[in-house]
């Protein structure tokens, strides 16, 4: 592909093509038809990152939907990254719902498998699964280099119609942290594979553990064949570290970091030295191509995050 | 096994309610063997719905009743009935109201309640311990993933898992009780020394074979004139 040729022309695939640090954050969508909120998150992020993540009824909590919101944020400045579960959609509608993306200009989209729904608010729904992410993402990319859907027909509207496939950037999910760590590689590689551009990590705090799989990653040049942007999520107090660390699977919080956070005065600026300081440190870590801030329902803080890790001025 | 557990007891009075002459319908096959409704609980069931003076109980099991021939010895006493409550998986509920449904063999109608739930195809794993193992897809991977059934044992029948959920080999969906299956799928590839399987990718499943291609049907023509 000549340096020129992109291929989504996304924002953040441009960022990433030229070498630049990415920066991107994450937009949870609300839970009502509340328009006002998604604006003033929209505000809140505008202008110190790349590409937002517009959730998709995150752990499995009905909210607006990704690709409405992302059409909002598209509309108020910001890129959106749509992300995609398999939990709610079928291999039709996933297909459907990627040609209306593109349509609205969207152009980039997160495949994740999807959170269970034992964890939301709607228990007793049936989940669909159709598909599974690496699947997901195999798909995306044939809609788009292939120019087919899943069944192998061309995406043209009749035979004697031109093709007009959805060009998007595709990216994908990967954590570090859960088990078994020796299939973790295997795993990214197997997404890598499928065809993922880019990949943000589950949230990290175990340093060592990530710059162990990073080195992994490296050894098998996989660095050089996808863009990995590393995850961090701010803490706002020792309870919500432990939390993190109890409650949320493949998630381990160094309890140095909880010290420091029960010791402090103020544990939500304590929260905001540790994030800069891990953002930092994943900067050194040999094929980090960027970060991606998860500040769950604290999208005011990211400004202040990325000026003080020296992201954006 | 048909793995299967008998309703509360309040659901199942629920169906009887205005009938009398009650025949309680044991199965000698996989509910036997799981306990929940061979002879022994035919007897306890029937015992029960005694206590309650609005029954008369009658009661019977029968080798198989997902089989239409087995009901044969059994049609005059399950006639003399008003309602036959089937102890049987659900296979062998809907082959009871076929044999007593009218206008089937010219006998009369009965109605025929269920008194179990039917839960899964699964194994013993101890005393009163059963597990599920095969969703039955009609499309079997066991022998890519060393004999460990990722569409049943997986919470999210993954193809290509484990997915960020797996912890400590435990699935995030229940920690306590469900084992992640990549997991175990994982460790008994690296046993067999097949490790390198879990790295193609799989393609997605054909669900039609599965029950999206509506009620499965087997014809065999080698068998058929036997």
């Amino acid at each position: 592909m000549a340096q020129n040729e992109y291929k989504s022309g996304s924002n953040l695939e441009k960022v990433l093509q030229a070498g630049e640090f990415a920066v991107t954050a994450e937009l949870g969508p609300p839970k009502s038809a509340d328009l006002d909120l998604i604006k003033k998150k929209a505000e809140m992020l505008s202008g110190w990152v790349d590409a937002v993540n517009i959730t998709d009824n995150q752990t499995a909590i009905v909210r607006v939907s990704s690709i409405a919101t992302g059409k909002l944020a598209l509309d108020l400045g910001l890129e959106p990254i749509i992300q995609m579960t398999c939990r709610d959609r079928n291999r039709l509608s996933i297909q459907s719902d990627i040609l209306g993306a593109y349509l609205l200009g969207i152009r980039n989209i997160l495949c994740l498998t999807g959170d269970h729904q034992c964890f939301g608010n709607h228990l007793t729904a049936r989940y669909v699964f159709d598909l599974d992410s690496i699947q997901l993402i195999q798909m995306v990319k044939n809609m788009r280099d292939e120019k087919v859907f899943a069944s192998g027909e061309e995406i043209k509207n009749s035979k004697k119609a031109e093709v007009k496939e959805p060009r998007m950037f595709i990216g994908a999910a990967a954590n570090p942290f859960a088990d078994p760590f020796e299939f973790r590689v295997i795993r990214l590689e197997k997404k890598i594979n499928a065809g993922t551009d880019f990949i943000q990590t589950q949230c990290i705090y175990d340093m060592d553990r990530f710059a162990e799989w990073m080195r992994q990653v490296c050894d098998r040049g996989l660095h050089k064949k996808c863009k990995i942007l590393a995850g961090v999520t701010p803490l706002k107090s020792a309870r919500m570290a432990r939390y993190m660390r109890d409650q949320v699977a493949g998630v381990t919080v160094p309890s140095y970091y909880i010290e420091r956070l029960a010791k402090a005065d103020d544990p939500k600026a304590e929260g905001i030295e540790i994030v800069t300081e891990q953002i930092q440190q994943l900067r050194k870590i040999e094929g980090v191509a960027g970060i991606h801030i998860m500040a769950i329902e604290w999208e005011q803080k990211v400004p202040e995050i990325v000026q003080k890790a020296g992201l954006r001025n | 096994m048909i793995v299967a557990e008998r309703k509360p007891i309040e659901e199942i009075k629920g169906f009887l309610a205005g009938h009398k002459r009650i025949l309680v319908l044991g199965c000698g096959t996989c509910v036997t063997i799981c306990l929940a409704g061979g002879e022994r609980e035919v007897t306890t069931l029937a015992s029960v719905l005694r206590l309650s003076d609005s029954f008369e109980v009658e009661e019977n099991t029968i080798e198989r009743q997902c089989d239409a021939e087995f009901f044969a010895h059994i049609k005059d006493q399950a006639t003399s009935c008003d309602a036959i409550l089937s102890m049987a998986c659900g296979v062998g509920v809907q082959m009871a109201a076929n044999v007593f449904g009218p206008p089937a063999g010219g006998l009369e109608m009965v109605p025929v309640y269920p008194a179990l739930n039917t839960m899964f195809c699964g194994t013993n794993d101890g005393a009163g311990q059963w597990s599920e193992n095969c969703l039955a897809c009609g499309d079997c991977k066991l022998g890519i993933f060393g004999g460990v059934c990722p569409v049943t044992r997986c919470s999210k029948s993954l193809l290509n898992g484990p997915c960020g959920g797996s912890a400590d080999g435990k699935c995030e969906v229940n920690p306590e009780n469900i084992e992640c299956g990549w997991q175990l799928i994982y460790d008994r590839l690296k046993t067999l020394g097949k490790l390198n399987v879990l790295t193609e990718n799989i393609q997605p499943r054909d669900w039609a074979k599965t029950h999206s291609g509506g009620p499965r049907k087997l014809s065999r023509e080698d068998v058929a004139g036997l």
